[in-house]
């Protein structure tokens, strides 16, 4: 049972809803890509890549053979919900696995449906760029989903995710999101998102069966991945990277992670990347729980201006703390929650929450079932800031709380 | 001096400056393309010539080269003008290397074979570097001039070899005032890409748009030796830059997308040529347009292409742009370097109102030249207040971009007042050498002050 989404159309590339037989902007017929169950299961995408097959190899250059560790013992293959492999490696070549979808081959032109697209990921005939894996991307573990969307108004996606699960110091189970959001302004940012993702949620991985203190291995963990985002401000710009406006600026990019484990729900974030509370019973309140590093955030917490002055400000947006080689100072921010009963957790970048500030506007659009079906449940908020007009990139983690075994345990 | 016992060929690299990011709606793509070909003993063992060309052995030079020399009558007035066209060709001769296919053309209203004659080219050796130069003692003045035949005679020689360097040097001291500016037309349309020319005027009384006319359409070089005197160097570093080629007909292939138009395709670095026109088509949406012949060096060529909107969040490639060396075989041709202008729309102003400083640097160093053509062309029609605005405009360009040479050249033909705002005053009496070395060094460029 395989829960890879519908994602993005293989003729126009519009995001589709699940169940979609047509798309609704170019009319392509999507019923031949699935059966039932996984309609329009394939990813668009598949043309280049063996993504929509079951994956049973694991660290085969995706990016979640890092942090969803083989040591983490992923508890079905299935749910692997094709994360891309790194760009440079998702041409076709001859060891494309013998699905026989793969046959079909040479890709075609998804804007013109009639160029062959070339080395370079362009269409030979009308030069449109091709959709590549980054620009939608799924993971589900068993108790953890996460998914990440171009949106509308930009060229790629900048942002990154990573999921795991492992345990702590006595055993117990720990799941793990940490979400990323490459600045735009700077170089790379997509690269920073992804070094930022992956190094935090390796350090947490590697972190949290030693370190008696989530708390700490969360610190830790930022620190890392501030490394890993400054190292790449060494590296030389790729060959053909010419962009002399965002030359001056070193990669950088937000983060934000949390880890439900034990009964406590540790969080970290540096930027405005942002986790929100979501009780299971709707009645209660949810929360936001991360203090954005923005300049509106410092206009209100130090009483310069109301909240609504503050967000009324062209300034509002501008982050003042990121990941980066230019980064002032860095200075995580990490907090410990004990929830006192069963909810969500929704770990998210600005381009959910810009539709969904307050979080009973999130709660309003979060499915009831969230808690069992987090893949879903992070599916219908992405799709939620699509409909609303996806000005940025938009990634969603869910991660229910408390974590499955506890939740077993107790029943 | 070259280093002449360079025997292999160049490596060419690309690189692409510019603002991928268009407005809503933009659809004008400009892109620096920077192209530079290292060669010598660095490439790594990847011969590119050998593929093509059948003689050349590895090491053995691969050229041939005619010297034209105009032998008119106006060439002995004064008497040291000829003398001195006598010692450069002499000095040139010097400078060929060794197995190098080599002639000498005396030009008048006729063209006339000096060395070694028969219609052949001589092989470059102490014994026939010797004979050539006991020829030239035989060169008399007398008769007019007619530029056309002088290249068909070179065209012909050099058709004689199968090297791959086909060049030529051509000397003039006058007018071509014995065949019509058809006949030269004609012969260079049919010259264009089977040999390159370098072109000199001696002297003034020469014009300059035939000069420059040859040496554009011909991909050599062009310049002014005012000083006869001057000839003999002048000459030397000519051949120098010729024995450094190492691989000729090379051609800037570039691909558009379906639904977009080339606008122009320019060499702005190190002289403004515009190769828009040049352009033969080379399979769907490509076209070619001749570089010539390469050595050590780096070019800048500025491309701009309208591409059909894709709307925000698109990116697309606007243009691919290929450094390509024909195989005679008529299979494709072998692509050397090559890299990729793209388009990006956005809905950020900040990004997409970007201009890259490399094109903007070019297109103020295309305006200069512009400028000073237009500003001496008014001043030779008798407008004084057009040709003030469009040199000030010219003086204002030369110092900003930090052209220094035009600056100087500038300043021989006006009186600066204020640079920065190109506020200048016509000077009442200017050389005419000064004039003419304005008008045919107003296409040099200088690259971006990094």
């Amino acid at each position: 049972m395989a829960v890879t989404g519908p994602s993005r159309c293989p003729g126009c590339g519009e995001p589709l809803e699940s169940g979609d037989n047509f798309c609704g902007v170019c009319g392509a017929d999507l019923s031949g890509t699935a059966d039932g169950n996984a309609a329009a299961g394939d990813h668009p995408t598949l043309a280049l890549t063996p993504q929509g097959a079951p994956r049973t190899a694991p660290g085969d250059g995706v990016p979640g053979g890092a942090y969803g560790g083989p040591g983490a013992g992923l508890p079905d293959e299935a749910y692997r919900a094709a994360p891309p492999p790194a760009p440079e490696t998702r041409l076709p070549d001859a060891g494309v696995p013998a699905d026989p979808r793969e046959t079909l081959a040479v890709p075609t032109c998804v804007a013109c449906r009639t160029g062959a697209v070339d080395q370079d990921g362009y269409c030979e005939r009308c030069g449109h760029a091709q959709p590549r894996e980054r620009d939608h991307f799924e993971r589900a573990l068993t108790r953890v989903a996460a998914v990440s969307d171009r949106g509308y108004r930009h060229h790629r996606n900048e942002d990154f995710f990573a999921v795991a699960d492992t345990t702590l110091v006595d055993g117990s189970p720990a799941v793990l999101a940490v979400v990323c959001d490459g600045v735009s302004s700077a170089t790379r940012p997509d690269d920073a998102s992804r070094a930022a993702a992956e190094t935090a949620a390796e350090a947490l991985v590697t972190a949290l069966p030693r370190e008696p203190q989530p708390q700490q291995a969360m610190h830790d963990a930022i620190v890392a991945a501030a490394k890993a985002v400054d190292a790449l401000a060494a590296a030389p710009d790729g060959p053909q990277e010419h962009d002399p406006y965002r030359r001056q600026n070193a990669p950088a990019c937000t983060l934000v992670a949390a880890v439900a484990a034990g009964g406590v729900l540790t969080v970290g974030w540096i930027g405005d990347s942002r986790v929100y509370w979501i009780p299971d019973d709707r009645t209660a309140p949810g929360a936001r729980l991360t203090e954005d590093d923005s300049w509106a955030a410092q206009m209100v917490a130090n009483n310069l201006m109301t909240e609504a002055e503050a967000y009324a400000d062209e300034r509002a947006h501008a982050i003042t703390g990121w990941l980066g080689a230019d980064a002032y100072e860095l200075q995580p921010h990490t907090k410990a929650f004990r929830p006192d009963r069963p909810g969500v957790v929704v770990v998210c970048t600005d381009g959910l929450w810009n539709y969904t500030e307050a979080a009973d506007e999130l709660a309003a659009v979060l499915p009831l079932d969230a808690g069992e079906r987090p893949l879903d449940g992070a599916r219908t908020l992405v799709h939620h800031a699509l409909d609303s007009g996806g000005h940025d990139n938009v990634t969603v983690a869910v991660v229910p709380f408390p974590a499955p075994v506890r939740g077993a345990g107790s029943a | 001096m070259a280093n002449f016992s360079k025997s292999t060929v160049p490596q060419f690299s690309v690189e692409v400056y510019q603002n991928e990011y268009l407005p809503e709606g933009g659809r004008e793509v400009n892109a620096i393309v920077t192209v530079t070909a290292t060669g010598g003993g660095t490439s790594g063992g990847r011969p590119l010539a050998d593929a093509g060309q059948p003689s050349a052995a590895r090491g053995a030079p691969d050229a041939a080269v005619v010297v034209m020399v105009d032998c008119s009558g106006s060439m002995e007035y004064p008497p040291a003008k000829m003398r001195n066209a006598r010692e450069a060709t002499a000095a040139a001769i010097d400078t060929l290397r060794d197995g190098v296919a080599f002639a000498v053309v005396a030009g008048t209203h006729q063209a006339a074979e000096v060395y070694p004659g028969g219609g052949r080219l001589a092989v470059a050796s102490p014994a026939t570097r010797g004979q050539a130069k006991e020829a030239l003692r035989r060169l008399r003045s007398g008769g007019g001039t007619a530029i056309g035949t002088w290249l068909r005679l070179a065209d012909r020689l050099l058709a004689s070899s199968d090297a791959a360097i086909r060049h030529g040097i051509l000397l003039t001291d006058g007018r071509n005032e014995h065949e019509s500016s058809e006949d030269l037309r004609a012969t260079l349309d049919a010259c264009a890409g089977r040999f390159t020319c370098d072109a000199r005027g001696v002297g003034t009384d020469w014009e300059v748009a035939e000069v420059t006319g040859i040496a554009s359409a011909l991909l050599g070089s062009a310049d002014i030796v005012a000083d006869p005197a001057g000839l003999a160097a002048d000459f030397t570093r000519m051949m120098e830059t010729a024995m450094g080629k190492e691989v000729a007909d090379v051609g800037l292939r570039v691909w558009t997308p379906q639904g977009a138009e080339v606008q122009f395709v320019k060499q702005v670095a190190p002289t403004v040529e515009d190769l828009t026109g040049r352009r033969t088509d080379a399979g769907p949406r490509a076209g070619d347009y001749p570089t010539g012949s390469w050595g050590d060096e780096s070019r800048d060529y500025h491309v701009c292409v309208r591409v059909p909107d894709a709307g925000v969040g698109r990116e697309m490639l606007a243009a691919r742009v290929a450094l390509v060396l024909p195989v005679p075989s008529g299979e494709a041709p072998r692509t050397l370097a090559q890299g990729l202008v793209r388009a990006v729309w956005t809905s950020d102003l900040a990004a997409s109102t970007q201009i890259n400083p490399q094109v903007a640097h070019y297109t103020g160093q295309a305006e200069l030249a512009r400028a000073i053509q237009q500003g001496l062309d008014a001043r030779k029609s008798g407008d004084m207040d057009g040709a003030t605005a469009r040199l000030g405009r010219a003086v204002q360009l030369a110092s900003a971009s930090g052209n220094e040479d035009t600056a100087k050249l500038l300043a021989k033909v006006v009186d600066v007042v204020d640079a920065t705002t190109g506020t200048v005053r016509l000077k009442a009496k200017v050389a005419e050498a000064d004039e003419m070395t304005l008008e045919t060094r107003s296409t040099k460029t200088v690259r971006v002050k990094k």
